[in-house]
């Protein structure tokens, strides 16, 4: 049995990490550094969207390389909203939810028949059809994109100051990190863990198997299209290249150095992958051979990935 | 009408031999040792790369096919002792990743050695203009491309369906354990198929090369097709392998060609020039997820 069982340290820490990214923005403006603010939004939005990966590949078990299909449907669902004059994030963020997810309850339904190999190539197929899709319409901007005009509202509060917009992504990734935990030792969350250790016993016990990896599929969109909205909020712009299949694997590869399976793996992997790329990309132009080399070190030396050191899954 | 089709499904032919060459490597990496080689597309554009330099270095095309397809094998064989060779044994989340990091570090070698913007690589002075045949022109080149096809297809359709390693190859394809009880050296054979499939890369990336672009990047949209055919033909299979190729190449080039056109006479010209390219560039992704609906195995699995 491998059920995931976090560390005795681990909730202190977070506690302590919450409190220090509470306190960034007023840090950085103390040093003159407030350029950094958008990069840690950014941050936290592939630390959201790694941990929607997270609990489809890790915790439920389906090795999906189509997840940037919800990613980028989430940031264009906010983009089309503003475009249709919905500048309420309190109605375009559900919104882009609930696309997202209805999104992934479809591919789910149609690729969760197959198994294995077969699965990792039919949810890159379905990513790539939507992928073409945006780029060949028009009317959403095509090949260059969706803009948006501005940033969205949340509530009465504008978003357009970048210490709102990182407070909001703070507040959606804290509250999904909560929302993942106390799913992974409730029912559902156990269910699920047993199904990816062992289908076939779970099926002989009853467990409606099909339907319990669907809704652990569509509730990874789901949580992926808020990620993706609040992307588009950051950058302003809904791009194709957002549902491109080297988007997907960035987000595999956030979730394989953070920690398959590990309630943090999504956002350690986020903020190595992401610090990583900012500090090597300062040294030199052709910094992705650096990036590369790395995480083959990775992946030779340290398989379990970062976040194995801040929890158990005894197996 | 009937010259455009003609002269597509030509196209659709040629397109869908090198995708073969592409997808035989990839399928019995993936079907012999189970192995996720997202880097295979970086072979194929590594590959081009040599040839292309190694053809301008030498003024002649076919030497310098020769020479990239040859330093392509050698890198193929350095890749698969150093870093395959441990990939086997670990699940397929590593093999994605150090794949994935392959596949940046060659991207990224490619800018700096040659630059980023794409090379060029002339076809042979000879073949560079049009033939005449049944009525209408199709250019010199694109047919030698298809006779290459047609041969290597043929050559590898001896080798593994008549030949003793052949027959290894299918065997460790369909039951790895079994054909090593059975005294066969499959980690030696295994090291032999990479680095063939290496070759066959290069080969198409050298073939293609003066028709498409040489550029960085060119290796993963390639290597997306190329997963396709292996699905669609079953992991493990180079029947199924031949068969995909020629299935994805042909639907691919034809609808790219015929879609547009055809949806205009039935649509209002608005909806047919939004579609139609729409369609044609999902038409490929939408058979695949057809063939896995009813036949999740592909069409010709290895493992039955």
């Amino acid at each position: 049995m491998a059920f995931y069982r976090p560390a005795p340290y681990q909730k202190p820490l977070a506690i302590v990490l919450l409190l220090a990214a509470l306190a960034l923005p007023s840090v950085l403006s103390a040093f003159g550094q407030e350029f950094y603010v958008g990069f840690a939004t950014r941050v936290l939005i592939f630390a959201l969207a790694a941990s929607s990966l997270n609990l489809v590949l890790g915790f439920g078990g389906m090795f999906s390389l189509g997840h940037a299909a919800f990613f980028g449907a989430g940031a264009y669902v906010a983009a089309i909203c503003m475009q249709a004059g919905i500048s309420d994030a309190l109605l375009a963020f559900p919104l882009a939810m609930l696309a997202a997810g209805l999104l992934a309850l479809l591919v789910g339904a149609l690729s969760l028949r197959t198994r294995g190999v077969y699965f990792i190539m039919i949810t890159l197929a379905f990513a790539q059809m939507a992928y073409y899709l945006f780029v060949s319409a028009r009317a959403w901007g095509g090949d260059d994109g969706l803009p948006l005009v501005g940033r969205m509202t949340l509530g009465g509060l504008s978003l357009s100051s970048d210490n709102a917009l990182f407070f909001t992504a703070l507040s959606a990734l804290t509250a999904a990190i909560v929302f993942l935990g106390r799913l992974a030792d409730a029912r559902f969350g156990r269910t699920i863990q047993a199904i990816r250790e062992n289908e076939t016993r779970m099926e002989a016990l009853g467990y409606p198997v099909f339907r319990y990896r669907l809704v652990c599929f569509a509730l990874g969109g789901a949580l992926a299209g808020l990620a993706g909205a609040l992307l588009a909020n950051l950058t302003g712009l809904a791009s194709p290249n957002l549902l491109q299949w080297m988007q997907s694997g960035t987000l595999l590869v956030m979730v394989i150095i953070g920690g398959v399976g590990y309630l943090y793996g999504g956002v350690v992997g986020a903020v190595v992958l992401l610090c990583l790329e900012e500090v090597l990309s300062g040294f030199t132009l052709h910094w992705h051979i650096g990036l590369g080399v790395l995480l083959l070190g990775i992946v030779l030396f340290a398989p379990k990935g970062v976040a194995a050191l801040f929890g158990k899954r005894d197996d | 009408m009937l010259q455009l089709i003609l002269e597509q499904s030509l196209n659709g032919l040629q397109f869908g031999l090198m995708l073969f060459l592409l997808a035989a490597g990839l399928t019995l990496v993936f079907g012999i040792m189970d192995c996720i080689n997202l880097a295979h597309g970086s072979l194929y554009m590594v590959g081009a790369y040599l040839v292309a330099a190694a053809a301008q270095a030498a003024d002649s095309f076919w030497i310098g096919l020769g020479a990239g397809v040859a330093g392509a094998a050698v890198l193929g064989l350095l890749l698969e002792l150093s870093l395959f060779r441990q990939l086997y044994r670990r699940d397929h989340l590593s093999q994605v990743l150090a794949t994935f990091a392959l596949i940046l570090i060659a991207n990224e070698s490619v800018r700096m050695i040659w630059g980023a913007q794409p090379v060029m690589l002339n076809p042979p002075e000879a073949l560079s203009g049009p033939v005449e045949i049944g009525g209408f022109f199709y250019p010199a080149y694109r047919l030698v491309i298809i006779a290459f096809g047609l041969a290597v297809a043929g050559m590898l359709y001896l080798l593994v369906a008549k030949s003793r390693i052949g027959m290894w190859v299918r065997a460790g394809a369909s039951n790895r354990e079994m054909t090593e009880a059975l005294g066969i050296n499959v980690q030696r054979l295994f090291t032999a198929v990479f680095v063939f499939g290496a070759a066959l890369c290069a080969l198409a990336g050298g073939l293609l090369g003066p028709l498409l672009a040489v550029q960085v990047g060119m290796g993963e949209s390639v290597l997306i097709l190329a997963f396709v055919v292996i699905i669609i033909g079953g992991i493990g299979s180079i029947r199924g392998a031949l068969v995909g190729s020629l299935i994805v190449g042909t639907v691919d080039t034809l609808g790219r060609a015929l879609l547009p056109t055809l949806l205009r006479a039935l649509l209002p010209a608005d909806a047919a020039s939004t579609l139609g390219p729409a369609l044609a560039s999902i038409l490929i992704y939408l058979l695949m997820a057809g063939i896995l609906f009813f036949k999740p195995q592909g069409l010709f699995p290895a493992r039955a």
